[in-house]
């Protein structure tokens, strides 16, 4: 399901990410001129707490269907997390519990120093939420949007916080524009824009470059990047492996249950999985062979190659000398980000039917 | 003063999507003008040639001199005789007459004698307000008609008092209603309908494009919604009220002769109680179209049991108490009060609290179901 984006991040290789240390930023920031995260300003209070959002046991049913199931997240200001899982595993919900917009069944924990269950006013008043479906007045015009958003925050000297906002994004020339009217990828500028036009302590952002063009995509990480540059912290949730790397820490939840969480390199670790890679003519008849036998957990053709991921190695190499074929070359090579998830979604599976 | 700054902010808002939105924005100022020329010319407040059957047990120059008159009038078409009580029932109650007149036996001897006889006047009132003006004119009919006969020896009758004693039956319907009921009450009935579905529409509409979750993420409380929401359509409500007022006075002729003051005020709580109905249904449906249903099954009530289509007192108890919930049956009494009794605060004061009372209910009501979250 995922595999049209794996290009960028074969383009890139898994290991650009590996020097990372928690505190250090990541490479792709260090064309900007910028300070370190901790010193940032919004960082600096002494009664800020350390952790943007530390919330424990989050648990949320829709009737009988448990959609977000004792979830813990730890995550530090300032930096950028990345949240992923497949389409329905609860990233949504998740994200409206924490900024209040939904009422846990369970679970405590603050967000910004918070409680997520009794001071969702304060919380609104410092994040910056960014609903996954475009959720700006239509028939408005993106500054009369902006402008809305201003005055529900009671923004000081509203004008030039609209017309900066409008600057920055490249949006002036289109002030007049009714929203609706907007491309996909304009709708989600006006929408950063507004999310962020008072200057939140924290955005979360879902999904905020679905069906977005790569350039307009790149564009919209150096947002991200630069706010949080500046101090910001971001809890962005995607579908897309490169954007998933270009965060700090990545969360992966599969139907509702927290799966992995922490560095993209330390999650490849953690995951216990091993990936054989074939080359050559003729490797796509071999994926249907493949299939279901002993050793190949998971066999998916993306980058002209053949990936066959298990967690047993001894399996997989037998699999590999039994299908030693000509024309067909066999290496192992560290499994990517994507092999990871597609892995952790099958043994989320097992695990619902289990219990 | 950031409540007030966010209630602006919403307010402004709503403000420029009333604006933008010229079908709904029309439709505003296009059903009032609508409604009133549907209901202000088509249904008629005096209606004549009304059909009249004539039950004569005596039969003389002086009854055919009355039966001529009321022919004259044009309030009534007398259609035929009929030879017995039976069969005139029957044609009224078949709706074939509006009215049957009787004149007993021994009718024109006993008024020369000067003893007033009876004239037995029996009106359809199902339609109250169909008989109402005819049976008002009765009275001058009668002596108008007579006096040409009453020459003479009998002039003297044509002095005083009428010489014959009209009775009037209204069947079916004992009140009859005011000729000036209908477009006064119209005001209310416009009010009512536009009043709770643009604003339960106004918000589920929020709901529906998806623009609800992000207001919720905003730090706005529901009051302030509710106050921002609702306050641009206070302004459309008096918009029509005017044109309302301004018709019935200039083109119906209807009297004002109470005070703008006291009208004002019952303008201004029947609006506030019918948009506090419109949120508290916005906060329960779910679609746009939900909205309009819930609208319309307090709308129907409304009207029905308000007095605005039956009189008041002609239904049972039960529907009376029921009645007594909408703020259209209060609002309709404060209306043709001031407008046509010029009743002063005091005596309108019974109907003034009710509103009131349902005005707090409802807004209760409302930010009890309010949900600042999306569960
Ligand atoms: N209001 C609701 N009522 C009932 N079920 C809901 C509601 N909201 C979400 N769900 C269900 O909860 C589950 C998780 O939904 P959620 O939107 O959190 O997933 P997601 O991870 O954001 O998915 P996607 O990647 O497709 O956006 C889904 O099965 C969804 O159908
Ligand atoms: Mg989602």
């Amino acid at each position: 399901m995922i595999s049209p984006y794996t290009a960028p991040l074969a383009g890139r290789g898994v290991g650009g990410l590996s020097g990372i240390t928690p505190n250090i930023a990541p490479p792709h920031l260090k064309g900007f001129t910028m300070s370190e995260p901790e010193l940032a300003p919004e960082l600096a209070p002494e009664l800020a707490p350390e952790l943007a959002i530390d919330v424990r046991g989050l648990t949320k049913s829709f009737g009988k269907l448990k959609v977000v199931d004792n979830v813990d997240i730890a995550m530090p200001r300032g930096q950028v997390w990345g949240f992923l899982g497949p389409n329905g595993s609860g990233k949504t919900t998740t994200i409206r519990m924490l900024c209040g917009l939904l009422r846990p069944d369970a679970g405590e924990g603050t967000c910004l120093g918070y409680d997520i269950l009794k001071q969702s006013r304060q919380i609104k008043n410092n994040v910056g939420y960014m609903t996954q479906k475009f959720s700006y007045w239509e028939d408005l015009s993106i500054r009369e949007n902006l402008e809305f958003v201003a005055n529900l925050y009671g923004l000081k000297n509203r004008h030039e916080v609209v017309d900066q906002a409008l600057e920055t994004l490249g949006l002036a020339s289109r002030a007049k524009q009714l929203a609706g009217t907007l491309s996909g990828g304009w709708k989600q500028r006006l929408a950063l824009a507004a999310c962020t036009l008072h200057s939140p302590k924290m955005l979360m952002l879902d999904e905020p470059t679905a069906g977005v063009d790569p350039q307009a995509r790149r564009d919209f990480w150096d947002q991200i990047h630069r706010l949080s540059s500046q101090g910001l912290t971001v809890l962005v949730s995607t579908h897309y492996m490169d954007e998933a790397e270009r965060c700090d820490q990545i969360v992966y939840i599969a139907y509702g249950k927290l799966m992995a969480q922490g560095r993209v390199e330390d999650i490849i670790t953690q995951s216990g999985l091993y990936t054989f890679i074939a080359e050559g003519t003729g490797v796509r008849d071999l994926m249907e062979r493949l299939r279901g036998e002993a050793g190949a957990d998971h066999v998916a053709y993306f980058g002209n190659a053949l990936h066959v991921s298990g967690s047993d190695l001894a399996g997989l190499r037998d699999l590999v000398a039994r299908h030693a074929v000509a024309g067909i070359t066999w290496r192992q090579e560290r499994p990517n980000l994507e092999d990871v998830f597609i892995h952790l979604m099958g043994q989320s599976k097992d695990n619902s039917v289990r219990t | 003063m950031n409540w007030l700054r966010r209630i602006l902010a919403i307010l402004t808002k709503e403000f420029i999507q009333m604006r933008r939105d010229r079908l709904t924005f029309g439709m505003m100022i296009v059903v009032p003008v609508v409604q009133l020329a549907l209901f202000g010319f088509a249904i008629n407040s005096d209606p004549r040639h009304l059909p009249t059957l004539l039950y004569l047990e005596d039969n003389s120059a002086i009854v055919r001199s009355l039966t001529a008159g009321l022919q004259n009038s044009t309030y009534f078409d007398i259609t035929g005789q009929v030879s017995t009580a039976e069969a005139a029932t029957r044609a009224l109650q078949s709706g074939d007459a509006a009215f049957v007149v009787t004149v007993p036996a021994g009718f024109t001897r006993a008024m020369l004698r000067g003893d007033r006889p009876q004239l037995l006047i029996e009106a359809d009132a199902s339609d109250p307000s169909a008989a109402s003006n005819a049976v008002a004119m009765l009275d001058q009919i009668a002596t108008s008609a007579l006096k040409q006969d009453l020459k003479g020896e009998w002039a003297g009758l044509a002095q005083g008092p009428p010489p014959v004693d009209i009775v009037v039956h209204r069947m079916y319907n004992p009140e009859g209603i005011s000729q000036y009921n209908i477009v006064p009450g119209l005001l209310g009935v416009i009010l009512t309908m536009t009043m709770i579905m643009i604003t339960s529409i106004a918000m589920t509409r929020e709901t529906e494009r998806g623009n609800m979750e992000n207001l919720l993420a905003m730090p706005a409380r529901p009051w302030e919604v509710m106050a921002g929401k609702i306050t641009p359509y206070v302004g459309v409500g008096l918009i029509q009220t005017g044109i309302v007022l301004l018709a019935a006075y200039y083109i119906f002729h209807v009297p004002f002769v109470g005070s703008p003051w006291i009208m004002a005020l019952g303008v201004g709580l029947f609006i506030i109680a019918n948009l506090a109905v419109g949120f508290t249904f916005s906060t329960i449906a779910r679609s746009q179209m939900q909205a309009m249903q819930m609208t319309f099954f307090f709308f129907l009530p409304s009207i029905l049991l308000s007095g605005f289509m039956f009189p008041f007192r002609g239904m049972p108890g039960w529907a009376q108490d029921i009645g007594q919930i909408f703020p259209l049956t209060h609002f309709l009494r404060v209306v043709r009060g001031v407008m046509l009794k010029g009743a002063d605060f005091h005596a309108l004061w019974p109907n003034i609290w009710p509103m009131l009372v349902f005005i707090v209910a409802a807004m209760t009501v409302a930010m009890l179901r309010y949900r600042s979250t999306l569960d």
